[in-house]
């Protein structure tokens, strides 16, 4: 069958091809694969893959914009959600560069002298997140924020061989399973610290009862995605960490770092991060960005998962170069000893989010965080006014708050998607501390004051009812 | 002839500073009229402002539009890296898989609202198990080894659920990817490598004196990374399946046989597949990829089945409520590997690519694929430089490793070498070194894109390149000469006192702040 993306189908190449080979049917190239497993063509084309037959690319457009067209899709505006995944406005410059076909296409950059743009964007990359994190070493990219946290704690693992592992409880519920399924085959046990049920910020009593010499690491959350509490204990934290010879581990949101102390500053030993809010669409989950980052301690970057790029010379010492460095760590050449199995890794979500940052720079970076602060706090101020509890825990936060609303949340919800807002997640249908008539809201820089007075006009309506 | 940019381009921090790309126009004044001036409680207050670039827009594009020319995609030309599949990438699924409409779905809008991508995620989970001939797919992890690892953790679970702890050993074949290995130890398990034969098949007397009460599982790519298919697979699963093991199928070399045999048919129990691959969503310089995992629904034990232990969501239809939704892991999966449902945009090109092709088309995707192989190899035949080994009268499936090692010991050219070689004359090189059983490696897969022509170009370069190394051998040793940039210092660049990993580290040494990484 000849088709446009298949250049030597055509019966006549093809033909010639195979005389080449000296075969006189294509079965032959075939002639070590067991008769009884070989799939008969006609038993192919029926078992219902695709339509059954190819489609132009007319047809194939029309189907997926009937896909696309069958959803509620809500503008940024009408977007009051996030739970780890946030609306933000994606620049027209960083979509246009994400799609050049040099680097769209490329794979690992594994020829150096033939990839320095990409490996240069890349070691630009980490360097933008070891200026917004303030530490030293940064990955070439993870998958995402809950996979690079299963590989932290792996990490800690490794470096202290301890296995006990404390986690806040208002841990991202979608990062707590994974770091689970990541952790369980080590036995690792990852043990609960409370938080102030006032003020949302680490119960420092509990935490301490709970460090004992045992711990391989403590980890914050920083914000507190499913709370949006930013805890103002990040220091004493730290320091009990280490007072017990334990990894100090943060997880932060980036657009946030632009405000508040960053991890290095706080002295976390590996910070981890999503970079989702740095340019990359919601998807419906994916791809996003794990970000990555240690100190300057050889014991730590040996212990690493995930590619580095680093900066050199060429041979001749006559021009800069890049190159993947450090590469003894990985599984191409460590196979089981490696300190992780990833080789695909999101490195076009790591250079999106070097075009984003490059682009928005110093200002339109604080610009956005501060936006991020305001607009919630805002929001926040009015919807008390409104009569719901709000915010929920009174610590500083950042973005995202909870509000009670007394009656159920997701009932709500719903009665607001009718009104055309995605109003929240009601949070007791992910964490287990939550009440029914909780929700998790969330507000950046694409809410404007009139778009987040519209939702209270919508609330104040629905309320009067 | 190829020449390749050269643009000495500054890193983003030496390009200036004092302008803005982008403005947000006085977008706080409001809010500030209302809520008067941040605060922050000061122990958690960040005082200094990042060192990040300040730039306008047009500076920020010619910057990256400029490193975009000095970098290598199958755009620019045949990327023929062995185990990569480096297919075409349509611009069709580009356009769909970056639509707005995509763009603005959250992962945790309720289903009753996503009904239409839904569909599309069911439909493309059913016909990976039809491709495939498993029973049921998760489409959630991120990526092949994140598959793999999903795929150890369900044997991990099969055999605690059922109570054989002493279970604790994975089999893989010394040709496998380092993944595999990497990801059986990620799940807990030591790894028993089988040595690879004559015939390019993992030695089978080996493989059943490895099996034993203890063995897990098995994991392998077929065909393997020799481009061969392992002839005795249906005798290996039954062995496997004797001693209560699971067999894992690493769907990377997919493209191998796609069409013509299924890896549920030749007794797999849990398949991944890396739609980056075989179902053409681009690498993107590394990544993101997407890689679904697959499995025959067997009983585990009492009213478990296989499907229960998916670290992963599942689209279902409900007939009851007539609309699809998501069942999420339940208690007997090991967890979530990713946050959400999985890599969408990557399903999306994947779905698109099977749509357009339909059944036909994927067969003569996999048929051409070989095809290729094969006339490559047919045309290296007569060349003394480089050999074949490992079942050399076989027909390839994906991709052939070529050695160099004759030309390596007639003339000190090695297989790097020969891959800079191939850079100057516009062709990115083979996957090198790899696998590891083969000496001065060249894995070399053209998939179903290349041209005929590109194809006797690189045979007929390959050739040429041979030639030269026996005039002077020391030749190869100075390309590539028409990259950007010439051979690189590793030494320097994974040296303690040298390495740089971040500008940040780079700026830090120059003022005396960091020593050597020690
Ligand atoms: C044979 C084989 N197995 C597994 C993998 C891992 O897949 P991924 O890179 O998607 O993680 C690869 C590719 O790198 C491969 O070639």
């Amino acid at each position: 069958m000849e088709h446009k993306w298949i250049p030597n189908s055509s019966n006549e190449i093809k033909k010639s091809m195979l005389d080449y080979i000296g075969v006189k049917d294509i079965l032959e190239l075939y002639n070590d694969i067991p008769k009884e497993i070989l799939i008969n063509e006609k038993i192919w084309d029926n078992l219902g893959i695709g339509k059954k037959r190819p489609l132009d690319e007319i047809e194939v457009e029309k189907v997926i914009d009937d896909i696309l067209n069958n959803n509620l899709i809500f503008k940024e505006s009408k977007l009051f959600i996030g739970g780890g995944a946030w609306p933000h406005y994606v620049p027209a410059a960083v979509q246009y560069l994400a799609e050049r076909g040099e680097l769209l296409t490329a794979y690992t950059p594994y020829q150096p002298e033939i990839s320095q743009g990409l490996l240069q964007i890349l070691f630009e990359y980490q360097s933008l997140m070891a200026d917004i994190l303030e530490m030293d070493v940064v990955n070439a990219s993870m998958y995402d924020m809950a996979s690079s946290l299963g590989e932290a704690f792996l990490m800690s693992y490794r470096i202290n061989n301890k296995k006990k592992i404390l986690i806040p409880e208002t841990i991202n519920p979608f990062h707590l399973s994974v770091a689970k399924s990541y952790t369980s085959p080590h036995e690792i046990s990852l043990v609960t610290y409370k938080v102030d049920p006032e003020t949302g910020y680490a119960d420092i009593e509990d935490l301490k009862s709970k460090s004992s010499d045992d711990i391989s690491a403590i980890y914050l959350e920083y914000p507190y995605q499913y709370t949006g509490v930013v805890d103002v204990n990040a220091k004493p934290i730290g320091e009990i960490a280490h007072s017990k010879k334990a990894l100090f581990i943060m997880g932060v949101n980036p657009t946030s770092l632009m405000i508040y102390k960053t991890p290095g500053e706080l002295d976390a030993d590996i910070s981890i991060g999503e970079g989702q809010p740095l340019g990359l669409g919601l998807n419906f989950g994916g791809p996003y960005l794990g970000i990555f980052a240690t100190k300057w301690n050889a014991e730590f970057v040996k212990q690493m998962p995930g590619r580095l790029i680093g900066m050199t010379t060429t041979i001749d010492g006559s021009s800069r170069a890049f190159a993947m460095i450090m590469q003894t760590r990985e599984q191409h050449i460590r196979r089981s000893k490696a300190t992780s199995n990833i080789t695909t890794n999101s490195g076009l979500s790591a250079m999106i989010a070097a075009f984003y940052v490059s682009l928005l720079g110093k200002k339109g970076l604080k610009d956005v965080a501060e936006a991020t602060w305001y607009r919630s706090h805002y929001a926040s101020k009015q919807l008390s006014y409104l009569g719901f509890k709000s915010p929920l825990f009174k610590g500083e936060f950042f973005g995202d708050f909870i509000i009670d609303v007394k009656t159920n949340f997701e009932d709500l919800r719903n009665v607001m998607i009718k009104e055309g807002l995605l109003f929240g997640i009601p949070l007791s249908k992910y964490v287990t501390w939550a009440k029914d008539s909780w929700g998790l809201l969330s507000f950046t820089e694409v809410h404007s004051k009139s778009d987040i007075d519209l939702l209270l006009d919508k609330l104040k309506k629905i309320k009067g009812e | 002839m190829f020449k390749q940019a050269k643009w000495e381009e500054p890193l983003i921090y030496e390009l200036g500073s004092g302008r803005e790309g982008i403005r947000f126009k006085e977008i706080n004044d409001e809010f500030k009229k209302i809520l008067g001036e941040i605060s922050i409680p000061k122990e958690i207050k960040r005082e200094n402002d990042p060192n990040l670039p300040e730039l306008s827009e047009v500076e920020v594009v010619r910057h990256y539009t400029r490193l975009s020319e000095m970098a290598y995609g199958v755009d620019s030309g045949p990327v023929p890296l062995g185990s990569c599949t480096m297919k075409y990438n349509p611009k069709i699924s580009l356009k769909l898989s970056t639509d707005k409409r995509l763009q603005l779905i959250h992962p945790l809008q309720p289903d009753s609202t996503i009904q239409g991508l839904l569909k599309a995620l069911f439909e493309l989970q059913n016909w990976l198990a039809l491709i495939t001939g498993m029973d049921i797919c998760t489409l959630h992890p991120a990526a092949g080894a994140q598959g793999e690892l999903s795929g150890v953790l369900i044997i991990r679970k099969y055999h605690e659920l059922r109570n054989n702890l002493n279970k604790d050993e994975i089999i893989v074949p010394d040709s496998a990817h380092g993944t595999n290995p990497a990801s059986a130890a990620m799940a807990g398990f030591k790894t028993i490598e089988i040595p690879t034969d004559n015939s390019g098949n993992m030695d089978y007397e080996a493989f059943l004196s490895s099996l034993s009460y203890k063995t897990a599982g098995l994991m392998i790519t077929n065909p393997s990374t020799l481009g061969l298919f392992e002839e005795k697979i249906i005798d290996v699963a039954k062995a496997v399946h004797e001693k209560d093991g699971l067999l894992y199928y690493d769907g990377a070399n997919l493209n191998g046989i796609l069409g013509k045999a299924r890896p549920g048919d030749m007794g797999f129990d849990i398949a991944h597949l890396n739609l980056h691959k075989t179902f053409s969503a681009p690498h993107g310089g590394g990544g993101p990829g997407s890689g679904p995992v697959c499995i025959k629904n067997r009983l585990v034990k009492e009213n478990i089945m296989l499907q229960d232990l998916l670290p992963g969501p599942v689209v279902y239809y409900d007939e009851n409520d007539k609309m699809y939704k998501i069942r999420w892991p339940g208690k007997y999966s090991p967890g979530l590997m990713k946050s959400f449902f999985g890599n969408v945009q990557q399903l999306l090109w994947a779905y698109t690519y099977i749509l357009s092709l339909g059944p036909q088309g994927l067969r003569e995707a996999g048929e051409m694929a070989v095809i290729n192989t094969n006339y490559f190899i047919k045309l290296m035949k007569d060349s003394k430089g480089y050999s074949i080994p490992y079942g050399s009268n076989r027909y390839r499936k994906h991709e052939v490793v070529l050695s160099a090692e004759p030309l390596h010991e007639e003339t000190g050219v090695t297989a790097e070498d020969v891959s800079k070689g191939l850079l100057d004359s516009g062709f990115y090189a083979p996957t090198i070194y790899f696998p590891l059983i083969v000496k001065e490696a060249l894995m070399t897969e053209f998939t179903e894109s290349e041209t005929k022509e590109n194809i006797e170009n690189f045979a007929k370069r390959l050739k040429e390149i041979e030639n030269i190394a026996r005039n002077d051998p020391n030749e190869p040793k100075k390309w590539p000469l028409n990259t950007a940039v010439g051979r690189i210092d590793m030494v320097k660049a994974n040296h303690p006192k040298t390495i740089t990993p971040t500008y940040r580290v780079n700026y830090l040494r120059s003022k005396g702040l960091r020593g050597p990484l020690r």
